[in-house]
């Protein structure tokens, strides 16, 4: 296919973009096969670059011969372009529509996408598997890298390597993986160096309703437990919902066949329940004038925030078992692809110094969200403003990301990326020129060749000229775990993604330059200061020598 | 258990019970075991750990004897600076007679037993007397340009003989005479009659402030309407004004039944003030309609908004409901936002905002005079008074600007503070947070312009805690007549020097970007932007707050930064001076005190630091592990839900 053939009007001259606090900006708006772009005739100095991939939805009005199309972006920004002449703005709202839908993967702009920048590291090596394992080098003698699913035969969305107990062998895998949904039977996910506890995570067990058991399962999750202690499971399902898994095939570890193992229900909701959610609170943000009861109680209606205690709340009681109760622990929901994930990796993020770094959090994302095979794809398709009822569809990253940004709000000094470094990560999820996020899984992105066709997101973030953008200046490394506040007077709405485009930031963005300038001088003169006295120490002994004779 | 008169108090006279203390936000009823001493000002406990917690008599707002549980008798003590405390006491007998004492020693019925009036901070009468005078208001109407041609000082009310709540030195239009004065007086409600409160010069604008009209709109007052005129011809840039009523509509709707619309109200007003001046018919008609387009939100806040401000008087209940949800353990998000909501706080917070923006605005775009009025003109006025002035002259906007508009809008135009604070035992229903809602809005300004305000949050906490503490006598009394009658200024200390001597503290390390420091402030008041104020009516809870502060790091450092320029100019002096002395020749030695002082400095930076860098509530004692392992520990079911456990332990 030709994107030729999608784009009936490639130019209209005259169109007025809308953005709210900017003034109208007439120029030249131009389609291509990716971008929507509009250039001012003047100066040339205002241009709108606009990947078709970040439209979420698109409206089209007509007043006599002008035509409006409001776009809206998957990261939540509107904005409005006025086009003179019918026929040209239907031709440009059905190019859109069409280029923004593209069925095929391969099409989208990553595999287009030529960097102008020097590739210093190429970011798809950057966080092998091997690599990371090395870091648990006090785990070897306990784990072991299995290269069980190498042809991604045992379980599809796992990668080729994962990290297991090392008294399991690969046979024994392969029958866990019958017993577990979609293959995926219990791996590491962290490894605790203070006590040597671990988070696994796995699907859930297909017990059904006859209670089927798999003694390989059973072998593999106590070989984690140390002599005569228990761990205890977190399955992030209610009761209930547990339970009436069974029906359909799943179910949940019983207790005759775990005695070990202490289960812990929580419920983080998932799928189009969470997608309302965020439909909901993306509306009544944009909603400018509604009076202050309305507000309110749309925002509690949104239940975002409540989400985002649950799920705060379910990583909080992990990382307690693990450092508190000296106790491993396995984590699953039904899939183990998305609510596990969540509580996984926060849990890391409370637990592990090495996550709250760049690099570490890069790690952390690579491992427990892109190989460990969340469908980005899926997850990611739609946003905020798409009536489409996919089931697939739901910001489980987002509020990932949403999770990070009040524990790093409550600890400003303990991580050393700011907040445009979780929003950076946000936009490149849903829309972006690298392949990083394409595809559902490993053997996807395997087989879509992406390593070789596309850059990697890491690539380019890990730029020194990138990488200022992204650092807190108030970093302070620090070895302790961090235990957040989840009550609700603690939670905030994050207003750097939801009220982004909604408000001026423009003395909030002053502020924090003050901020910077305070902390750079302070630099400054602590290295002044250091000189100065090192001068005047050598010119004592100057002195002295001088004097001594 | 243990009951327990302690034979040899702390402290003279007071009494002493053997208690604990429960943590609201803990875990498992996690409580601190200690004793308790009553004096005749402050309650204190003292843990095991010697840790002690003192809480003024004064700032209890209600006791509470909950039922008899195993463990002894819980006694919950609520604080007007949002403490909550929670005892138990071993015995009943004593619990009651906690009970009893409290009750008693929290409620005043005389000012002489305030404590101001024992309270001593080993100062002089002579430094006293120079505290008192730090603000002095006739200096701030000189540095607004008054007396000038249009504006004059009337002695009209110099020995309270026109208005009781109003100060002695009252600023009026030049051409209003004396008896148009104490007529207009006789129409409005306690003899509070149109006067200045804020004058802009380069505009030659005013923010009048006054009562409402005693009688129905039709019953016409001459000398009011002339009042009024004055006011708008003392303003040689523009002949209308506006009058602002800040009632909420169904009260307007009462007292001029005629009346739709707070709109038209302005409209009527203002219109008459035409009608004398003989415009022509046409022409005044067409400023009309703009007038009511603008008053029903074409170009201006529209008519709902104005009708938001229904701040009649949000009850201190309404606060209290707010701290009974958000005391809950285990308080659910949806719990806490519609508790919020149905507070209705952060909706008068708005509408105060709202208003003053759009007295702001009158002054700033149009150059016209605003007169304002609620009621009795001392709360709803005050507020909006204080704020739109804050918003136009960036000297509020400074920690002495700020203690100044204090002392003028509120304490010298007879905001009751005794009364709405309920410093003495009063009329419950005279007790109403219009101060704190004041507090507040300037908080959320701090909030939307950082770098905007000379103060830092710290400033308004600590002015908040004082407005009943009673420890100093500013806020003492509710006008100044009752003022000068109690004798304060020689009998009870100023807080504003005592605030000035801490100034460091209230510093905000932001201030001073020319674009913020200097404009006037045009807030966003659109309802997103309104948030908890977490560090106000938590300021106690302190596991919920961020266990870093951001502010307190910039703080130190720009601290740090003096210190350093400092050291670097000694150091850069030293440095010249060797050289010289080389350059001379000069063999002698260098003094061994100023190596010693050397070294110490170097030695002193590091801390500062470590000071910098501390986390809070990263220790297993802060987060209370200890109680959480036993809920591990405990039999339980095969299915164990640790929800609360969590969500307690870490909040």
């Amino acid at each position: 296919m030709e994107f030729a053939e999608l784009i009936k009007t490639p130019r209209v001259d005259n169109v007025v973009l809308h953005r709210p606090f900017y003034p109208p900006v007439e120029g030249t708006l131009c389609l291509t096969g990716h971008h929507l772009i509009l250039s001012s005739r003047q100066d040339n100095t205002e241009e709108l670059w606009l990947l078709h991939s970040n439209i979420d939805a698109i409206d089209k009005r007509f007043v006599g011969p002008l035509g409006t199309i409001i776009i809206k972006c998957k990261d939540f920004r509107i904005i409005q372009l006025d086009i003179p002449g019918m026929e040209e703005c239907l031709n440009i709202a059905s190019s859109i529509e069409a280029l923004s839908t593209l069925d095929s993967i391969t099409l989208m702009y990553p595999f287009f996408y030529r960097p102008m920048f020097e590739v210093i590291e190429d970011g798809w090596h950057s966080f092998l598997p091997e690599q990371e394992f090395e870091l648990y080098s006090s785990a070897i003698s306990e784990w072991r890298l299995s290269y069980v699913n190498k042809e991604f035969a045992v379980c599809p969305s796992y990668p080729p390597a994962v990290i297991v107990p090392k008294a399991v062998d690969d046979e024994a895998l392969r029958k866990v993986a019958t017993f577990r949904h979609g293959g995926r039977f219990p791996v590491l996910s962290y490894y605790h160096k203070k006590n040597g506890m671990v988070i696994m995570r796995s699907g859930q067990p297909l017990t059904g309703t006859n209670g089927r058991r798999c003694k390989e399962d059973e072998k593999l999750i106590n070989a984690t437990l140390r002599a005569g202690k228990r761990g205890y499971i977190i399955d992030t399902r209610p009761l209930n919902v547990a339970q009436q898994a069974r029906a359909k095939g799943g179910g949940f570890e019983q207790e005759a066949h775990y005695p070990q193992w202490r289960r812990i229900h929580k419920s983080i909701e998932r799928y189009h329940i969470l997608q309302e959610s965020l439909i909901k609170l993306v509306e009544s943000c944009n909603d400018q004038t509604q009076n202050m009861d309305r507000w309110l109680s749309k925002l509690e209606a949104s239940n975002w925030l409540t989400h985002i205690k649950e799920i705060l709340t379910t990583a909080c009681l992990a990382a307690q078992c693990l450092d508190r109760e000296g106790a491993s622990i396995l984590v699953h929901g039904t899939e183990g692809t998305d609510s596990t994930l969540q509580v996984t990796s926060l849990a890391q993020i409370i637990l592990e110094p090495r996550s709250r770094t760049i690099r570490g959090f890069e790690a952390l994302i690579e491992r427990e969200w892109l190989q460990a095979g969340h469908p980005f794809q899926q997850r990611c398709a739609q946003s905020a403003y798409c009536n489409s009822k996919q089931k697939w569809e739901a910001p489980v990253f987002l509020l990932f990301l949403d999770c990070v940004w009040q524990i790093l709000r409550q600890f400003p000094c303990s991580f050393e990326f700011n907040e445009n470094f979780l929003i950076m990560l946000f936009e490149h999820a849903y829309a972006s020129q690298f392949g990083t996020f394409l595809g559902n899984n490993e053997s996807e992105r395997c087989k879509l060749k992406l390593q070789q066709k596309t850059m990697s997101l890491w690539s380019w973030v890990n730029r020194p000229s990138e990488l200022s953008k992204f650092t807190n200046p108030l970093f302070e490394a620090n070895n302790l775990v961090i235990w957040p506040s989840v009550a609700p007077q603690s939670l905030q709405l994050w207003e750097g993604i939801f009220l982004r485009w909604n408000r001026s930031s423009k003395y909030l963005d002053e502020a924090y330059e003050e901020m910077v300038n305070i902390i750079e001088y302070n630099k400054e003169l602590q290295a002044k200061v250091n000189l100065l006295r090192r001068q005047l120490a050598e010119l004592e002994t100057e002195d002295g020598v001088q004097e001594s004779p | 258990m243990f009951m327990h008169i302690d034979t040899t108090p702390l402290l003279p006279d007071s009494l002493s019970y053997l208690l604990k203390l429960l943590d609201r936000f803990s875990t498992s009823n996690k409580s601190l075991t200690g004793t308790l001493y009553l004096t005749a000002t402050h309650l204190l406990f003292i843990d095991a750990h010697q840790k002690e917690t003192w809480i003024l008599h004064h700032h209890i707002a209600s006791v509470e004897k909950l039922a008899l549980t195993t463990s002894g008798c819980p006694l919950v003590i609520q604080c007007k600076n949002f403490r909550t405390v929670h005892f138990i006491v071993p015995r009943e007998r004593d619990c009651h007679d906690i009970y009893n004492s409290l009750l008693q020693l929290s409620k005043q019925a005389k000012y002489e037993d305030l404590y101001a009036f024992s309270y001593n901070p080993k100062q002089n009468d002579a430094e006293r007397l120079r505290g008192w005078e730090l603000i002095d208001l006739a200096e701030e109407y000189k540095r607004m340009g008054v007396p000038n041609s249009n504006w004059q000082l009337s002695d009209a009310n110099r020995d309270y003989k026109i208005c009781e709540t109003y100060p002695r030195e009252l600023y009026v239009p030049r051409i209003a005479s004396k008896p148009i004065i104490v007529g207009s007086s006789k129409f409005r409600s306690k003899g509070r009659f149109p006067v200045l409160s804020y004058y802009h010069q380069s505009k030659e604008a005013a923010i009048c402030r006054c009562s409402q009209p005693l009688s129905g709109f039709s019953a016409r007052c001459l000398e009011d309407e002339h009042l009024l005129q004055a006011i708008s011809k003392a303003n040689p840039a523009n002949r209308y004004m506006y009058v602002m009523d800040t009632r909420p509509r169904h009260r307007v709707q009462s007292w001029w039944a005629t009346q739709k619309d707070i709109g038209r109200i302005i409209v009527r007003i203002s219109s008459k003030i035409w009608n004398d001046e003989k415009i022509r018919e046409s022409d005044e008609k067409k400023r009309l309609n703009a007038m009511a387009n603008r008053a029903a939100g074409k170009g201006y806040e529209n008519e709902d908004n104005y009708s938001n401000i229904r701040f009649q008087f949000v009850g201190i209940e309404n606060i209290h409901v707010m701290r009974s949800i958000n005391g809950t353990k285990g308080l659910s998000v949806n719990d806490f936002y519609s508790g919020l909501e149905s507070s209705g706080w952060l909706r008068h917070i708005k509408a105060v905002m709202d208003a003053a923006i759009f007295l702001a605005k009158a002054i700033e775009a149009e150059s016209a005079s605003v007169l304002v009025h609620c009621s009795d003109g001392w709360d709803r006025t005050s507020q909006v008074c204080s704020l739109g002035s804050l918003l136009l002259d960036p000297y509020y906007r400074t920690i002495r600007g700020f203690m100044v508009l204090i002392e003028k809008d509120w304490i010298s135009f007879g905001h009751k503070f005794s009364e709405r604070c309920g410093h003495l035992d009063g009329d419950p229903k005279e007790v109403s947070p219009v101060f704190t809602q004041f507090l507040e809005c300037v908080w959320h300004l701090t909030e939307q312009f950082p770098q905007a305000f000379e103060f830092n949050e710290a400033f308004l906490l600590q002015i908040h805690e004082h407005i009943h503490s009673c420890q100093f006598g500013n806020f003492i009394g509710n006008c100044q007549k009752e003022r000068e009658e109690l004798k304060l200024k020689e009998k009870t200390y100023s807080l504003w020097p005592f605030l000035l001597d801490d100034q460091k503290k209230y510093l905000n390390p932001l201030y001073g970007s020319q674009s913020q420091k200097s404009a006037v402030l045009e807030p966003n008041t659109v309802s997103f932007n309104f948030k908890f104020w977490r560090n106000m009516y938590h300021q106690f809870d302190r596991t919920l707050h961020p266990r870093q502060s951001v502010f307190n790091i910039i703080m130190n450092m720009n601290e740090q930064n003096k210190q350093l320029e400092k050291d670097i100019k000694d150091l850069e002096s030293q440095t010249d001076g060797i050289l010289s002395k080389e350059l001379l020749n000069s063999v002698r030695p260098e003094s061994p005190a100023l190596k010693a002082t050397l070294s110490l400095k170097e030695q002193a930076l590091l801390p500062v630091n470590d000071v910098l860098r501390t986390i809070e509530g990263s220790s297993p004692a802060d987060n209370r592990y200890s109680e959480y392992a036993d809920e591990f520990s405990k039999a339980e079911p095969a299915v164990v839900s640790l929800e609360y456990g969590v969500a307690r332990m870490t909040c």
